[in-house]
């Protein structure tokens, strides 16, 4: 069967005011919102479209995280997710352990291909594609904001990079991440949320998978970042103008 | 324990990219390392000689090999890890050259990836932001453990010249895959700075109303000699190209003159421009987030203002 397998994550939700917590430990989520992550949503609704085009038969969303996660995997189902796979772990995942747990997956399902976000909006890593596909030996495209699937072996994509617009040529499998421009994704409908929850959901541990739960970069302390001091309200163009001669700036 | 650290070069094939002496700014900020810069490339002679001068650079490797013509992270990749073995630290640019290809260097060695470090305080502990800058983290690191990394452009100056490092040659006696191959890039040429090192920047958003009115800006910019950039409303909204969008997922800049005009200064702009010296923010609503960062807050029409200010300056 073609698949298409999707990894999303957990995280505070986009639009939640971040706050540190007083002990450094970490960021306050307390009863705060928590969603897909962002560019994952984008991932989910780049493999849907190719599977709604006739370009794949199944989505598979997968994620390593806490029990919690399952609501996002719902969510993730409701949106159009055939099934999903929950690797269940607590506490700080890296990269390269949700990287290997992905690969276990892979080799599993034998997907053609691994869409992911680029990075995620909460340890803005941007990590695990890139070492997923160094893991897997396969290409990588990362910042995609266009995907096209050129025959079974090939895809060609077009990457965001500082320059401007890069295209690439990769060989399937391969894993991609998704810029903004990609797609924006659909909106979920309250009849797709009651059909989600009948949807297979299956849940794994990363002992199940043999991967190890290492932490090699231990988070020390989280600080608020320091605060740009409140300017001054200028009038007109020419105060503008003059002030910013005055400080030597033009 | 001296820290031998392994910088990898961003080039066009022809110039080093500034991003690589900025990462030997971070790399410098450990007393003491052993700086080495990697320059892969089909003919590394013209950049690898100007990776030499580099102030504080001890050693210049270079790689020659065709596939290099292009910078693919998948055929880099393999050539870092097999210069990597002697270093303690292999770090690029946070730049999509670099963020791209040292996560799949540290797939490859299994080892653990600080992504855009904003300082080093030794050689296991880094500073770096997360939650869109919302918040900084320090991590530690394993005591012995190679560590990559990636640098954040906007928290380094970049290092000056007068070096003369010692140029030599390593072999790509590695695997080079086939899976990924270059096509095309597309760049819109322009002739004004560069975004990311210019040291002035005139941003505009959605209030522009189309990419005909951002031709206020360009012509201010000319007059300024200053970097054109965008919000991402702008962007999304066809009224700037991609590579000119400025904040968390676009570009992190820290010009001396930032002038956001018609932006309203959502989070994920702002973490883009907070490095900035002195900000300048024009918007016809007086509540507009950005006046909250702005060092100078001009409240009023932009299409009159910035011919104005075309005129005074």
């Amino acid at each position: 069967m073609k698949r298409i397998l999707v990894g999303i994550k957990r995280v505070v939700d986009f639009n939640v005011r971040i706050r540190v917590r007083p002990d450094g430990s970490g960021v306050v989520t307390d009863g705060v919102k928590m969603s897909v992550n962002p560019f994952d949503e984008i991932a989910l609704e780049e493999a849907l479209r190719i599977k709604e085009r006739g370009g794949a038969e199944e989505v598979i969303v997968a994620t390593v995280g806490p029990a919690d996660t399952q609501q996002q995997l719902r969510s993730a189902l409701a949106m159009g997710a055939d099934r999903a796979l929950h690797v269940q772990a607590d506490g700080v995942i890296e990269p390269l352990v949700a990287a290997r747990a992905l690969l276990k997956l892979i080799e599993r399902e034998q997907p053609f291909l691994v869409i992911l976000g680029k990075q995620a909006i909460d340890d803005d890593n941007g990590q695990t594609g890139q070492v997923l596909a160094a893991l897997w030996n396969r290409p990588q495209a990362t910042y995609a904001s266009k995907l096209e699937l050129l025959s079974d072996t090939t895809a060609r994509v077009t990457r965001e990079v500082d320059a401007g617009l890069e295209t690439l040529e990769v060989d399937l499998p391969a894993v991609i991440t998704t810029d903004l421009r990609l797609n924006e994704p659909r909106y979920v409908k309250l009849p797709d949320i009651m059909k989600a929850k009948k949807k297979p959901l299956e849940t794994l541990t990363l002992a199940s998978l043999g991967v190890e739960q290492r932490q090699q970069l231990k988070l020390v302390r989280f600080e608020p970042p320091p605060q740009r001091q409140k300017g001054i309200r200028v009038k007109d163009a020419a105060e503008l103008v003059e002030q910013l001669k005055k400080k030597g700036i033009l | 324990m001296t820290a031998k650290i392994l910088i990898v070069a961003e080039h066009d094939g022809a110039k080093l990219n500034v991003s690589t002496a900025k990462c030997v700014s971070c790399a410098r900020a450990l007393r003491g390392a052993e700086i080495t810069i990697a320059v892969c490339a089909a003919d590394p002679g013209t950049v690898a000689a100007q990776a030499a001068q580099v102030a504080g650079v001890a050693r210049v490797l270079t790689v020659a090999h065709p596939a290099n013509a292009h910078a693919l992270a998948a055929v880099l990749a393999p050539q870092i890890v097999a210069l990597a073995g002697p270093f303690t630290h292999v770090l690029g640019p946070s730049t999509t050259f670099g963020k791209d290809l040292m996560a799949r260097v540290a797939g490859l060695l299994g080892a653990p990836q600080v992504s855009d470090i904003m300082g080093i305080e030794s050689p296991t502990r880094f500073h770096r932001p997360v939650y869109a800058g919302n918040a900084l983290l320090t991590v530690e690191a394993e005591a012995g453990a190679k560590v990559v990394g990636t640098v954040r452009m906007a928290s380094f100056e970049a290092a000056g010249g007068g070096g003369s490092a010692p140029i030599e040659k390593a072999a790509a006696s590695v695997e080079i895959p086939t899976h990924t191959r270059f096509v095309s890039v597309s760049a819109a040429r322009t002739d004004r700075p560069d975004l990311q090192t210019a040291r002035r920047v005139i941003s505009g958003g959605r209030a522009l109303g189309s990419a005909e009115g951002f031709k206020i800006l360009y012509s201010l910019a000319d007059k300024l000699g200053a970097a054109v950039g965008a919000s991402r409303a702008a962007v999304d909204a066809g009224y700037a190209p991609n590579e000119m969008q400025v904040g968390q997922t676009g570009k992190i800049i820290a010009p001396e003159l930032y002038v956001a005009v018609g932006i309203s200064g959502a989070i994920q702009h702002l973490t883009g421009i907070k490095d900035a010296r002195t900000i300048v923010a024009i918007n016809k609503d007086g509540e507009a987030p950005i006046f909250e960062v702005a060092d100078f807050g001009l409240v009023g029409d932009l299409f009159q203002i910035i011919p104005e200010i075309e005129k005074l300056v």
